[in-house]
């Protein structure tokens, strides 16, 4: 027997063809878009992993300091570091902004880390060119993805930083590429408002009669100096000595020091079931839609292709074909449009996965789930049509 | 009369039910003869495609006796079970259009009879050919329909018509788009065809001239056949 379903597109391969490329650009953005969730995700664990840390200590009750704003005082590191189980702990801040470098702008995440030494909790674990900040001051590490380069001057705020060294898939849950700068920078740059407003802080503070008390020398000075010193950082991360579990060493963190404290599973919990859910939400509603989409599209092709062969069904019926041999072609018709689609697809996606700004991480069993999922729609979408030619009359051959 | 061939008894045909019924055949009597090709002629409604219909089985009679060669087909209200095996292995057609399948070569469209029925390619395709041979239109054997001219088609269907050998073929109007020369041509070859393999042919027309070849016709006026001798005498 010879495949009828073969035939016809080998006959037709022009419409095939055609509505395949459509097609496969529709599957192509399909699978883009579970690419840039698992790239979501991704780049949420490469967050947890870079950073170095085992344990998230942050103020109290909030989900920070990725998800929600956490601000603790920066000497707490001290006392946590000495607390058993505990191998190190190091303040870290996180500020995303715009860094500017000449003329453009870039959107990153920077990130104050404490001297100390590489390996450090919070310090970039690896450089892919140049070397670690080793002074205190106005010395970044950029990531790659910036587009900075070695030696380049960026501005953060009103501070201008040197790009000593660079760094490789340093991106925040958003995707933004990391610039670490020394934590007394960033946190001046966290609290650092312009002169204007620095001055007329000034101002005020002098006006008001509580603090300027010409009977309390010092004090206004005192408040003024109070007033432009952050001491603040948004977590302290914490590596675990060997031979401690996470829990053992939160709990007496927790209790002691009245903050809160996140391990590596909960952290993950709060950027992929809260900080991305609503975007997750958003790429599967998406899904959803370019599936009914290629699904309509599909079933609209085979349904025209079976109508303009509605004489030749009610022949084949009439000379004794099959409904199974019928049903058949039509469906292996749909899934052959399914499989030109599919394939240009995957190519498609995998061609423009690199050229988008965010992380997008084609997974295997994304594509072969999505094969499936092709498959699963052509073979529905064939059945109306299906339908429509086991519903032809061979009577209707011979004509009235 | 021999039992082979195509024989119907009292046949009839009522469409739809109660006041809005109608009676399109009414006891209608027919014998063919293998080897014997009949013409099937009536004005228009008196039942021709109706008859036809019956013939190949794609629709039921609601009353008499039909059967082709030894096998009872209908018998008041009963019928054989797989109407569409019967359609494929022992009644062959042939339309006024040709209705090739677009698709398939001149030798598939041919061969794909066989094919269904399990025959090997192979093997369809040698038969294919050899009634492709037999109607001239083997040079045409690797084109597509779209490539014939309706005469070639015409043959071809011909040819899907006769390839399983079938002891019956209806033909509906085969001649209705072709000019006289081509439509006495296709008339002898459907008598050739019905001496060389004995098959009992039925011809219905209209074409006023191929009338006088059949040597015998059934005339249908409101759903009631009578049978003429013609004058006709086949391809001779
Ligand atoms: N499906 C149907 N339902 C109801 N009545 C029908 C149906 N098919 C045919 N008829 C009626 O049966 C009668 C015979 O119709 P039939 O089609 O057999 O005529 P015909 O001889 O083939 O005519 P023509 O030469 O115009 O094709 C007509 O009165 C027609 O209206
Ligand atoms: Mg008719």
């Amino acid at each position: 027997m010879i495949s009828l379903a073969g035939r016809d597109i080998l006959h037709s391969w022009g419409k095939f063809v055609f509505t395949g490329i459509g097609l496969g650009l529709l599957i192509g953005v399909t699978l883009t878009m579970a690419g840039v969730y698992r790239g979501m995700v991704a780049d949420g664990k490469a967050l947890l992993d870079n950073s170095g840390a085992d344990l998230w200590v942050v103020q109290r009750e909030t989900l920070g300091p990725y998800a929600e704003s956490s601000s603790i005082y920066d000497d707490l590191w001290r006392g946590i570091r000495a607390m058993p189980g505990v191998a190190a702990a190091a303040n870290v801040t996180y500020l995303t902004m715009q860094v500017r470098h000449g003329q453009r702008d870039v959107r990153a995440m920077v990130v104050g880390i404490m001297a100390g030494n590489p390996g450090d909790p919070g310090w970039p674990p690896y450089l892919v060119a140049g070397r670690q900040i080793t002074r205190g001051h106005y010395e970044a590490v950029a990531d790659i993805a910036s587009g900075f380069q070695l030696g380049d001057e960026l501005k953060i705020r009103r501070n201008h930083y040197r790009v000593v060294g660079l760094t490789r898939r340093m991106v925040s849950s958003n995707g933004d590429p990391m610039v670490f700068i020394p934590l007394k920078d960033a946190q001046e740059a966290q609290f650092l408002k312009d002169n204007d407003a620095i001055w007329m802080q000034r101002r005020r503070t002098a006006a008001n009669p509580a603090f300027n008390r010409p009977t309390v020398p010092g004090l206004l000075e005192a408040v003024l100096a109070s007033q432009t010193v952050n001491n603040h950082v948004n977590a302290i991360l914490v590596r675990l000595a060997p031979g401690y579990t996470p829990e053992e060493v939160a709990a007496p963190i927790r209790r002691w020091k009245r903050l809160t404290v996140y391990d590596r599973s909960q952290m993950e919990e709060i950027l992929i079931g809260k900080l991305i859910a609503t975007a997750a939400k958003q790429i599967g509603m998406f899904l959803v839609i370019l599936a009914v989409v290629s699904a309509a599209i599909v079933a609209f092709i085979i349904y025209t292709l079976t109508m303009d062969k509605i004489r030749e069904i009610a022949v084949l019926k009439l000379i004794g074909t099959r409904n199974r041999t019928i049903a058949k072609m039509i469906m292996q018709q749909a899934l052959a449009l399914g499989s030109i689609g599919f394939v240009v697809g995957k190519i498609a996606a995998t061609f423009a996965a690199p050229h988008f700004p965010k992380y997008v991480l084609l997974m295997p069993e994304d594509s072969i789930a999505g094969f499936f999922a092709v498959m699963l729609i052509c073979v529905l979408a064939s059945l109306v049509a299906i339908r429509l030619a086991l519903k032809v009359d061979p009577a209707e051959a011979i004509g009235g | 009369m021999t039992a082979k061939g195509i024989h119907i008894e009292r046949l009839s045909k009522r469409y739809g039910e109660g006041d809005t019924a109608v009676l399109a055949l009414k006891n209608v009597n027919m014998t063919v003869a293998p080897g014997e090709v009949v013409g099937l002629i009536g004005p228009s409604g008196s039942g021709k495609s109706t008859l036809l219909k019956c013939l190949g089985a794609v629709i039921d009679p609601t009353a008499g006796r039909m059967m082709l060669g030894d096998e009872v087909i209908y018998d008041d209200g009963w019928k054989v079970r797989d109407l569409r095996a019967l359609r494929r292995d022992k009644i062959g057609f042939v339309f006024q259009a040709p209705y090739l399948i677009p698709f398939l070569d001149v030798t598939d469209n041919v061969a794909l009879l066989p094919m269904l029925a399990g025959v090997p390619n192979e093997r369809a395709r040698a038969r294919a050919l050899e009634l492709l041979t037999a109607l001239d239109v083997q040079h045409r054997a690797n084109a597509m329909p779209s490539q014939l001219s309706g005469g070639e088609q015409q043959r071809v269907a011909i040819a899907r018509g006769l390839v399983n050998r079938p002891p019956v073929i209806l033909a509906d109007e085969p001649t209705a788009p072709l000019d006289s020369q081509r439509a006495l041509a296709v008339i002898r070859i459907l008598n050739d065809m019905a001496r060389r393999y004995q098959t009992a042919i039925i011809v219905v027309t209209h074409d006023e001239k191929i009338i006088p070849t059949f040597k015998r016709i059934y005339h249908i006026r409101d759903g009631v056949t009578h049978e003429e001798v013609g004058e006709g005498r086949g391809s001779d």
